[in-house]
């Protein structure tokens, strides 16, 4: 490494509104620069998941150092770090750019300037970053570079005319990128001379090297048997090893010095002392002050996680301890349900992280899980002075002893053609939105901003946003506080029988229509049983909707015909399989997917 | 000794595809019946053994009576000379209302033909229509007394309940109206609308309302539905019919034996496209494809060994279907433990809730049993 000046050295990240591109080129870069021959790369190198390759989305940062040999003869160090492309991970995005000095900004030549890629642009100009912007998708044929160029300088107000018009997909001018790279991104600055000050922008953990701590060093030097330090949770060891990425794996070297991205091992068993935002010093030669902007990330969203077999209950809670040895920011604690028995109340970032979890629980730990409805975190400030984190709705004081409730508020931004505002508006506005601005972005587009609360937009808003605007609509957010708000738990009785695990916290003027459609929803779902089943809803001791699943009458097959028995078969398995899906809750058989029927309130 | 065997032999023909048929049958040509009569022969001979002794002939279809007299002789043929035929087997074919001349119901007779079974359906011609039949009442009718002449003294008529605008009256009608006719067998099972058929383009709705527990707009309601079998009980019941199997009845010693066997799981071989068969503790069936039908007539499809866990399993969802139900000390014998410890939990739960009754060693449904029947089995799968 030491062969490289920190001159030769550029630290960059690309950043780009989901779907446009982000990914392809980051394996062209990297096919370019000659880390991967093409034979030996798959697909989108940098998304390591198979949830993030069929999501085409990057869940977790990655890395990756390339060496570029440039027209101008000389070679540099490309340190390519991939962000994370989701508002969920808005933190881990901010943490990541804070290790660059310029960000390459790619835009869909078709569908110029989405709301993420805005986000994305305001953050980066925050850290400072020279933005480097690439036309993507010239290949298509609704492209239109020009218009995207113009709309870059319009709204994001920089340079755009001589922005590298590529095809990411196709590999054409990919090398304008890589020249541009040189040539406009700044080289890092910082005195290797100084006290260590590293950031922190990832942590993964390795069952043979413990936690491997991904940093951008800005000051002073890191190398082997340094006495390191995290400056905000105090942990502190030796170092084993460092080094830099090679796509896929480690390779060790012997220092890191200012200006350097690679990664440290130091014998660490968790990455919750590892946090993403902390800065690494040396303890025997600490700086001063930390690097700006450490903050503990807070989970957002709350639901309860039960194994469907309860037996897998002790399984489960050793793949959740597993997952949280790389993801610091889940966190869970046993809690038990009349009507699911023993679980946990699992808080994540936002509604993607959950579903990831979910998903990996269910993929890589073959877990079959029964999941709540997701809730925020309400503050409950109580008669007696005492203030509640509520993350479960079952949990909720009695009405008598609470004074008064807050909920979380995002600003939000939607940027949306002209035809679909009136529509959209309409939408923010069914959410408890409060309007706050809209500006035109160009002729045909506008960018509204709202502050909506985050309960009306973790379930559906996404989605419904999307079919309210044909898929033209996109949307961005970050947390904004609290706010007071009428609040009511909406209990879900099932043959009389009060079923904790469906109650949920609503706005007390939408608790009827909720009600209503939380029933409809139940209704589908459910399967006739022997019996009549009412399914009611009730705010306090009051009902206030109501549906019935009548008794199942007749299922027979009057005409079976004898030899093919294989049909009668198939229909009696199902029915099992169904029978399996359901969970006993007093003589009733609750469906699984009914748990999370919340979910679905708005589909039709 | 030899085992018992059942045989049954698959006629893809009609001569028009029904509305509510889902079955593999179809309409072709001359040419074409001939091949697949020269394939099926080819294949009885060629699976022919005679380490069992065949207790009952089925032939099934589609409408087995549509080929040539000289065709089903051949067929016929081919089972006896490829297998050891009892002198007093069970031999059935199905027949459908005008297609039977007296010279053909001869030469059934002939040719050891014992049984005959009439897709009659409905009395009524307007319900006829509905269904896409091709007879009419009156054509029935005439069949039916040619074939008494002709000597056949044991003849199957089926029926359907819970057609699109039929009412309980309705069908009460036409029990009586059938019942009348003393034949000795009855084979009464309500429509059941099935996916890719036509019926289902106008009546899928309709099923998914009736699923659902509501009012259906064409098909009568779940009550009337029910009451139709209740009635059906109740009229054969007087006419000197005993009700052996869900939706069969028979007069004392007429039950089909072909028909028993399956819920008993008596082996058998299922000759022709598709056919199902059951034999050495296997399943498997013929091709479905007529192409390769054709080519390779013994080849077989879907072919599994059955567990210990899966005999037992259909021992019971089969044995069920029987109003005498399953035996519990055959389960016994045939398994080497008891009903009520390999099923302990479904049996006791089916019992307190008053779907299955068990007596003197039998296990059956009750009444309220045979309404949910399907409920009552899928606990019976482990």
């Amino acid at each position: 490494m030491a062969e490289f000046e920190q001159g030769n050295i550029r630290n960059f990240c690309i950043i780009a509104h989901i779907d446009h591109g982000k990914s392809t080129l980051a394996d062209r870069i990297i096919e370019k620069t000659g880390t991967l021959t093409s034979r030996e790369m798959s697909d989108q190198v940098l998304d390591n998941m198979d949830l993030e390759r069929e999501r085409g989305i990057t869940i977790k940062a990655q890395t990756v150092r390339n060496i570029y040999k440039a027209k101008d003869g000389k070679e540099y160090v490309f340190n390519l770090i991939d962000t994370p492309g989701h508002v969920d991970f808005n933190y881990e995005v901010s943490r990541s750019l804070a290790a660059c000095e310029g960000a390459v900004l790619v835009v869909d030549a078709a569908q110029g300037i989405e709301a993420q890629t805005l986000a994305n642009v305001y953050l980066a100009l925050d850290h400072d970053l020279e933005i480097l912007p690439v036309i993507n998708k010239i290949d298509l044929p609704s492209a239109e570079p020009q218009r995207v160029i113009e709309e870059i300088e319009d709204v994001i107000g920089i340079e755009a005319q001589d922005a590298p018009q590529i095809s990411a997909k196709n590999g054409t001018n990919i090398e304008a990128v890589l020249e541009a790279i040189v040539e406009k991104i700044p080289a890092p600055e910082g005195d290797p001379e100084a006290p260590l000050k590293a950031l922190i922008f990832d942590s993964v953990y390795d069952s043979y090297k413990g936690v491997i701590i991904f940093c951008r060093v800005k000051d002073g030097r890191v190398r082997k048997g340094t006495k390191i330090q995290m400056m905000a949770t105090g942990a502190s060891e030796e170092v084993v090893e460092v080094g830099y990425f090679g796509a896929g794996q480690f390779i060790p070297c012997e220092e890191l010095s200012a200006g350097m991205v690679g990664y440290i091992t130091a014998s660490l068993k968790n990455v919750k002392e590892t946090r993403v935002g902390d800065t690494i010093t040396d303890k025997d030669r600490p700086c001063k002050e930390p690097l700006p902007g450490y903050k503990k990330v807070q989970s957002m969203v709350f639901c309860g996680m039960y194994p469907a077999d309860g037996a897998k209950y002790p399984d489960l809670r050793d793949a959740l301890e597993k997952l949280q040895l790389n993801d610091a920011s889940l966190r869970f604690e046993p809690e038990t349900s009349a009507a699911l028995g023993f679980g946990f109340r699992c808080g994540f970032l936002g509604l993607l992280h959950l579903e990831v979890i979910q998903e990996r629980l269910e993929r890589e730990y073959n877990l079959d899980l029964v999941t709540t409805a997701p809730s925020v975190v309400y503050k409950v400030y109580k008669t007696n002075g005492e203030v509640i984190d509520l993350t479960n709705p079952t949990n909720l004081p009695d009405p008598s002893e609470i004074d008064h409730m807050e909920e979380p508020i995002v600003n939000a931004e939607i940027m949306v053609t002209k035809e679909f505002i009136g529509s959209i508006m309409d939408l923010c506005q069914e959410r408890r939105g409060t309007y706050i601005s809209m500006e035109y972005i160009e002729e045909n587009r506008a960018l509204l901003k709202y502050e909506l609360p985050l309960n009306e937009i973790i379930y559906d808003f996404f989605d419904a946003l999307k079919s309210r605007s044909r898929g033209y609509a996109s949307f961005d957010y970050d947390i904004k506080g609290y706010q007071p708000s009428q609040l009511v738990k909406l209990d879900i009785l099932i043959n009389k029988e009060e079923v904790d695990a469906l109650s949920f916290i609503v706005f007390e003027g939408t608790a009827y229509e909720r009600a209503r459609k939380m029933c409809e929803k139940l209704y589908e779902f459910f399967p006739r049983q022997l019996f009549e089943i009412p399914i009611q809803a009730a705010v306090g001791s009051k009902i206030i909707a109501r549906e019935t699943v009548k008794a199942l009458r007749k299922d027979v097959l009057a005409k079976c015909y004898g030899g093919d028995i294989t049909r009668k078969k198939k229909l009696l398995e199902k029915q099992k399989e169904g029978k399996k899906r359901m969970r006993q809750v007093g003589n009733v058989e609750i469906p699984q997917k009914a748990f999370m029927a919340v979910l679905k309130l708005d589909d039709d | 000794m030899e085992r018992d065997l059942e045989i049954y032999i698959h006629i893809p023909f009609c001569a028009r595809k029904c509305g509510y048929c889902d079955f593999l049958s179809f309409p072709a040509s001359e040419e074409a019946k001939e091949r697949y009569v020269r394939a099926l022969v080819r294949d009885i001979l060629d699976e022919g053994t005679p380490a069992y002794a065949v207790r009952t002939v089925f032939m099934g279809g589609g409408t087995p009576s549509l080929l040539r007299e000289g065709q089903t002789a051949e067929i016929l043929e081919a089972v006896h000379r490829a297998f050891q035929v009892d002198r007093d087997a069970e031999v059935t074919i199905e027949a459908n209302p005008g297609t039977l001349t007296k010279e053909k119901l001869r030469a059934y007779r002939q040719m050891g033909i014992n049984r005959l079974s009439m897709g009659l359906q409905s009395v009524s011609d307007r319900e006829l229509k509905l269904l896409g039949r091709i007879h009419t009442y009156q054509d029935f009718l005439d069949n039916y007394w040619e074939a008494r002449r002709a000597g056949f003294d044991n003849i199957n008529v089926d029926l359907m309940s819970a057609l699109p605008g039929q009412t309980a009256a309705d069908w009460r009608e036409g029990l009586r109206r059938t019942a009348a006719l003393e034949p000795e067998h009855i084979s009464a099972y309500s429509l059941i609308v099935e996916e890719h058929t036509p019926f289902y383009e106008r009546y899928g709705r309709d099923r998914e309302r009736l699923e659902r527990g509501e009012e259906p707009v064409f098909l009568p309601g779940e009550e009337e539905e029910r009451r139709m079998y209740a009635d059906t009980l109740e009229i054969l019941s007087q006419a000197g019919y005993r009700r052996y199997e869900i939706s069969n009845y028979a007069r004392p010693g007429r039950e089909c034996r072909h028909n028993k066997g399956y819920w008993k799981r008596t082996p058998y071989l299922g000759f022709g496209l598709g056919a199902a068969s059951l034999l050495e503790g296997r399943r498997f069936r013929r091709v479905q494809e007529m192409g390769a039908f054709l080519e390779r007539p013994g080849a077989r499809e879907e072919e599994t060994a059955l567990s210990r866990q899966e005999e037992m399993e259909e021992t019971l969802f089969l044995g069920l279907r029987l109003t005498k139900g399953v035996s519990e000390e055959e389960f016994f014998r045939l398994f080497g433990e008891p009903l009520d410890k390999a099923y302990e939990k479904p049996l006791e739960d089916m019992l307190r809730a008053g779907l299955l009754e068990r007596r003197e060693g039998w296990v059956r449904l009750t009444r309220r049993g045979i309404d949910v029947s399907n409920y009552v089995m899928a606990q019976f799968l482990l």
